[in-house]
């Protein structure tokens, strides 16, 4: 196990001894393998790293990544090989709220673009960024299914439908004064498992 | 009042709840299969329905569902595709979301049929909320008797487990799900074996949409025979469309089969019309993936017929003239549209979701990006156009999944509907951008 297999960030021993799940979390991930037949815990993997971003930080470094693959006895490896692959997994820091702007062709027929360039102008950044407070990354995304309501964002497990600039501002201020990080597990999933 | 049997309830205050949905009828379809059927009869009814797949293929899910191997002692799934990921489509998250109830009732009703006592929802994973919804659903069921052993007190048995997905449009791919769903990369497997045979941790699965699965629940409670009778010719029941782009009321509708596409766009029970008034330019009927079609030929067949919502007349005069009913994600273009720059999403889009495994696809969908970000920037040549038709033939049919034709199609069509708007944007060397947004009622200035 070390930084080779991580890509670029760096493996840190120390942080590593660090790293654990909150109790109830870690119940939750006990109960996700429950649902897999006896010797088929792995398949439980994407739902505990989703658990991991949420408890480490908005994305999985490294150490977060070997956690997991501890948890669910398999080798590190595989779960740098998962975790690569999806898109909602963060394998580098982010802010807070990370906007994922949809960019796919409904939501471009109703102006995704000009969302984008308000955000960035608004926030002082570009797609790919993150403020230097550390509360906003801006990142584009392919059709989230809610091209029915476009142009779209997600943030977390919101999302937020038939944007204009208006909406985007007020966005932004309400999550500015929350000061709050915003995971897709959001949604109280320890009280409805 | 056209027929509808998936989303007739979803205005009912409090129908995602277990007590509203049985007072409206819910879980009848469970109470009688269970209780007056056996599994054959199930499977039987959804033959005679005539009922085809709703996640793309269209399928006859009664066809697919007798292909399930039974060998002694090993233990057969059921997953239900619930990774709407296709560009257009969102209907299955509005079914979820909306009458939770529907797809629970019609897993407990189709794994009965298919002996299966195990089944997951895969759900893409940006729908948490969504998963939350089911979750929910699920637990009160469970609670209800509806679910874990001896349900309704008979001796049939089910557990059903909503699995999120991370973000990849490729895991809609029913084996790259499967890949998924036993926590790997979303690859797609080499067919044959089919699920049906080797599935999930290799023991036979049946992998169906969630409109799909949610449709047996009427279908069992009205008789297959009834159900086909809704419809036209092959295309049979209702269907929910997802409606998006320069219309008027964008949303998901439930129509019967053979609804007029003209009636779909301009009907006030419908889309509405054109937004602004603008004039009808284009349609992707049926998803990314389905071959764009001018106005002209998605109001009218080649033949000057009036094309209908069916799989049949939407699929009429081939690739040539006609295009697919797909998912039922119906986009809606205006006069104003650029199909270079609406193709160019798609593209981009196709690029972003390769898996990697080929390199027709892997390599093509990067190549064809690229070429259309020429178009965009102004630096196309003409020739450009012509080796754009020339990647996205080496795609197609030289792929271990369907994705391949799935990326190469929209840019046959574009090119093969729309190729003056491509030549004349390289003769100018000047993508013209032509007010591509539309200025939403106070909102975009
Ligand atoms: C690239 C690709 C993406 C797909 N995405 C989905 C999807 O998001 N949802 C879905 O139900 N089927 C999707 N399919 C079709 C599935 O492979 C499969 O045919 C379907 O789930 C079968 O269910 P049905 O017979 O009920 O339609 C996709 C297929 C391909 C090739
Ligand atoms: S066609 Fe594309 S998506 Fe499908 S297996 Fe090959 S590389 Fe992967
Ligand atoms: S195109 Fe943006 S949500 Fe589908």
């Amino acid at each position: 196990m070390g930084a080779e297999i991580h890509g670029t960030q760096k493996f840190n021993e120390s942080k590593r001894t660090e790293i654990k799940f909150s109790e109830e979390a870690m119940a939750t991930a006990k109960l996700l393998m429950s649902n897999y037949p006896q010797g088929k815990e792995k398949s439980a993997i994407i739902p505990i790293l989703h658990i991991a971003q949420a408890e480490f930080g908005g994305w999985l470094s490294p150490e977060a990544m070997d956690y997991v693959a501890e948890i669910l006895n398999i080798r590190p490896i595989e779960v740098f090989e998962v975790a690569s692959f999806y898109t909602m997994f963060h394998l580098k820091p982010v802010g807070k709220c990370v906007f994922e702007v949809c960019q796919t062709s409904s939501c471009w027929l109703n102006g995704a673009e000009d969302i984008v360039k308000h955000i960035e102008k608004k926030l002082g950044i570009r797609v790919g960024e993150t403020t230097a407070d550390g509360m906003f990354t801006l990142k584009v995304a392919e059709c989230l299914g809610s091209c029915g309501t476009a142009p779209m964002l997600q943030c977390g497990a919101s999302y937020h439908e038939n944007l204009t600039f208006e909406k985007v501002d007020r966005l932004i201020a309400d999550y500015r004064t929350e000061n709050k990080q915003k995971n897709y597990t959001d949604l109280d999933y320890k009280n409805t498992l | 009042m056209p027929r509808k049997l998936l989303i007739q309830n979803v205005d009912v205050p409090g129908i995602s709840s277990l007590e509203t949905y049985r007072a409206h009828g819910g879980y009848a379809s469970v109470e009688k299969a269970l209780k007056t059927m056996r599994p054959e009869d199930v499977v039987e009814e959804v033959k005679k329905s005539g009922l085809r797949g709703r996640g793309g293929a269209g399928f006859p899910t009664g066809l697919k569902w007798s292909f399930l191997a039974k060998p002694e002692g090993v233990p057969r799934y059921l997953v239900c595709n619930a990774d709407e990921s296709e560009p257009g489509t969102f209907k299955d998250r509005f079914l979820m979301e909306k009458t939770p109830h529907s797809l629970v009732e019609g897993m407990i009703t189709s794994a009965y049929a298919l002996g299966v006592h195990t089944s997951y929802i895969y759900i893409r994973g940006e729908f948490f909320y969504v998963a939350r919804i089911l979750e929910n659903a699920i637990k009160e069921a469970y609670a209800a008797g509806l679910l874990g052993k001896n349900i309704l007190g008979t001796d049939f048995s089910l557990d059903c487990h909503v699995h999120v997905g991370a973000g990849a449009y490729i895991c809609g791919e029913e084996t790259a799900l499967l890949e998924s769903l036993e926590g790997k990369r979303g690859n797609p497997r080499i067919k044959p074996p089919f699920p049906a045979v080797a599935g999930l941790y290799g023991c036979p699965t049946v992998v169906n949409n969630v409109e799909t699965i949610a449709a047996v629940a009427p279908i069992v409670n009205m008789g297959g025979d009834e159900y086909a009778k809704i419809g036209i010719g092959k295309s049979t029941g209702t269907k929910l469309i997802s409606a998006s782009g320069h219309i008027n009321k964008p949303g998901v509708y439930e129509i019967e089969l053979g609804l007029p596409v003209e009636e779909f766009i301009y009907g006030e029970e419908y889309c509405g019309g054109m937004r602004n008034g603008k004039k009808l330019k284009a349609v992707v009927a049926g998803g990314s993936s389905v071959p764009i079609l001018p106005a002209d030929l998605i109001l009218k067949t080649a033949n000057g017929e009036p094309r209908l919502m069916s799989y049949e007349s939407l699929g009429d005069g081939g690739f040539q003239t006609g295009t697919m009913l797909g998912s039922g994600g119906f986009i809606v273009m205006n006069e104003d549209t650029s199909i270079v720059k609406n193709l160019f999403t798609f593209t981009r889009f196709y690029h972003h979701e390769s898996c990697g495994q080929c390199s027709p696809c892997r390599e093509g969908t990067g190549w064809m990006e690229k070429i259309l970000q020429k178009f965009i920037n102004g630096t196309a040549q003409e020739s450009d156009v012509d080796l754009l038709w020339d990647v996205q033939g080496k795609i197609e049919g030289k792929t271990i999944c369907p994705f391949g034709e799935a990326a190469a199609w929209p840019v046959a069509a574009a090119i093969r509907h729309f190729k003056d708007e491509f030549l004349e944007i390289a003769r100018n060397k000047k993508f013209v951008d032509i007010s591509h947004y539309e200025k939403l009622n106070g909102g975009l200035s």
